[in-house]
């Protein structure tokens, strides 16, 4: 995947992400419209479908809505990139197919730039500094739930064995 | 090799000794679900093929958000969770009828108990362990592989001691407590990890500081808080029993050993802490009081309430100090007592009349204020005082305006002085 990216900073919440004053309705779309609206207000108006966000440390700290990584993957963001996320964020992103990347030279890349990332190689290349990462690899028990499909599939497996 | 509680709570339910770092699966003793996070679980139930719960009698729902509804759309999402209660039966579904915020009622009902494994869909289901449980926040989905399959995975988290000493001076609750170790730790100093309270000062923490102190640990970014039982909890569950007619189940009590291994130790002298003002916009900018008298911080809005300041106590300190007073011509104050019980026995004790004749406005139990859901929305450039967990941009409502985290007695004689005053001068 390809994207532009656009830079957030350290510790941004899930209220940043999606205000809870949205949150009497879990469709994707609708959470869609105000993503990170408390941060930018005009986010949505400046995104496109397939951008990159690149924030500072924590990102998705705060509450455990997994209404937050619905909103992102709902308005076109393909990924995520921060030196660390959040415990619940991080296990919620997986569970919802919202793909996040942990790279400690996060903030080495800028707003505009335009990153691929290939998940194969492990790698996060930087295609506007000519720049090449690698991100942390994921937990190898989490492999095992992507590999599956996530964690819902993970558990329809389970019922169809046991069944 | 020494374990801490953390680890013995997994190691009993996995049947072997683990260690921090290993990734287990457990049955769940309690999985928790709300208004908000629960009809995003009932869609993965439902689409994973599953026609009934693993373990009924260990899941609960709570309406507690946006209950009674805030609007059509809040009315729609709540049936959802309703229809789900009713076509499964559910023993655990607590909706208008019988409500409360979720981490003070399910206590409350005698459904916490120690030694559980808990889960919630809601980032404050860490305010359990005040019981000796082990209890994290987690997304809809987990929920749902919870409901499922019974069970979730985790990895056992290190721990870091947290060590209070001292006699806490007047005014001094866990709340000051919790929010000085986020001040020391910052907002991700916890991240992945168990808090162990533990130390002299404990003794002199009733539950509903202990409560308070477990509830904020997610914003130090921590996995759990955790409080070993001791004759307080004791106290606190033989009450339980009695006026629920039993608990959920038999507790099962751990301690750490001596030689558990904590990653970190950090110390808290509690008798010299000045009650602790968190600044907006994190919960780790925490100043002492006498900054902010300094600061001369004039208040629009005082809000006592939430799962970590909502309680009996949080009541009982704010009237004390507001019997006979009234709210300052420009400030408002909202109170929301977290459970119908506490309202009932703030009304028992005199406590709403007290409230009320100030110049309060008491609403029913709901998240609603604290989260900028409803009932205490502040307006572009509002400032309030609130005994809530969370200063976020925007957390109560306009970017613009602003939440200074405080104890519920700096919330009451500010709410009377119209800016942040220190208690103890009153």
């Amino acid at each position: 995947m390809q994207g532009k990216v656009w830079k957030f900073g350290d510790n941004i919440d899930t209220d940043l992400i999606i205000a809870a004053r949205y949150l009497n309705t879990s469709e994707p779309s609708e959470l869609a419209k105000h993503v990170m609206e408390d941060a930018d207000p005009q986010f949505v108006s400046k995104m496109g479908e397939g951008d990159i966000i690149v924030a500072g440390e924590n990102f998705g700290c705060g509450s455990s809505r997994e209404h937050a990584p619905i909103a992102l993957k709902a308005a076109g963001i393909n990924a995520v990139i921060a030196p660390t996320f959040a415990r619940i964020f991080y296990r919620n992103a997986f569970n919802m197919g919202l793909p996040i990347f942990e790279l400690k030279e996060a903030a080495e890349i800028n707003e505009g730039d335009v990153v691929r990332i290939d998940m194969d190689a492990g790698e996060i290349i930087n295609v506007t500094q000519a720049k090449t990462y690698k991100f942390t690899p994921i937990p190898e028990f989490m492999q095992e739930l992507v590999n599956a499909g996530g964690l819902i599939e993970f558990a329809k497996n389970e019922i169809k064995a046991g069944a | 090799m020494g374990q801490t509680i953390t680890e013995k709570i997994f190691s009993e339910h996995v049947g072997k000794e683990v260690h921090a770092g290993e990734i287990v699966r457990v049955n769940i003793d309690m999985i928790i679900g709300n208004d908000i996070t629960t009809p995003i679980s009932i869609r993965a139930f439902e689409e994973s093929g599953a026609e009934k719960l693993a373990r009924p009698d260990n899941f609960s729902i709570v309406m507690d958000h946006y209950i009674p509804a805030k609007d059509i759309a809040s009315a729609n999402q709540a049936k959802i969770s309703r229809e789900f209660a009713y076509k499964h039966d559910l023993k655990y579904f607590f909706d208008e009828k019988d409500m409360g915020i979720e981490h003070a009622l399910l206590p409350e009902k005698g459904l916490v108990i120690p030694g559980d494994v808990i889960i919630g869909a809601d980032s404050h289901t860490c305010t359990h362990g005040a019981l000796g449980a082990f209890s994290t926040g987690m997304g809809s989905t987990d929920l749902a592989f919870g409901m499922i399959t019974g069970g979730n995975w985790f990895k056992v988290p290190e721990t870091i001691k947290v060590e209070l000493t001292g006699m806490p001076g007047e005014h001094i609750y866990g709340k000051d407590i919790i929010l000085e170790l986020i001040r020391i730790l910052g907002v991700d100093g916890a991240l992945y990890k168990a808090l162990e309270f533990t130390g002299d000062a404990i003794q002199h923490l009733g539950m509903d500081d202990r409560f308070s102190m477990c509830n904020m640990a997610i914003e130090a970014g921590a996995k759990s808080g955790i409080i070993a039982v001791d004759n307080i909890t004791e106290a606190y569950l033989i009450e339980r029993e009695e006026v629920n007619g039993g608990l959920r189940a038999k507790p099962k009590i751990h301690y750490s050993d001596e030689d558990a291994n904590y990653c970190q130790v950090i110390t808290i002298d509690v008798e010299n802490l000045s009650p602790v003002i968190a600044y907006p916009f994190l919960p780790s900018n925490g100043k002492p009081v006498e900054q902010a008298v300094e600061d001369d911080l004039k208040i629009d809005q005082v809000m006592i309430g939430s799962c970590t300041n909502g309680r009996i106590e949080d009541l009982r300190i704010a009237a004390e100090i507001m019997k006979d007073k009234r709210v300052a011509k420009h400030t408002r104050m909202i109170v929301t007592p977290a459970t119908q019980k506490i309202l009932m026995q703030a009304q028992h004790e005199g406590l709403i009349d007290i409230l009320i004749e100030a110049g309060a406005v008491v609403s029913n139990p709901t998240c609603g204020a604290c989260l900028g859901g409803y009932m205490g929305i502040l307006g572009d450039g509002e400032r309030c005082v609130a005994t809530t967990n969370r200063n976020f941009v925007g957390r109560m409502g306009a970017r613009t305006s602003e939440i200074y985290l405080a104890n519920s007695a700096v919330a009451a004689a500010s709410a009377i002085a119209g800016k942040i005053v220190d208690p103890r001068d009153i």
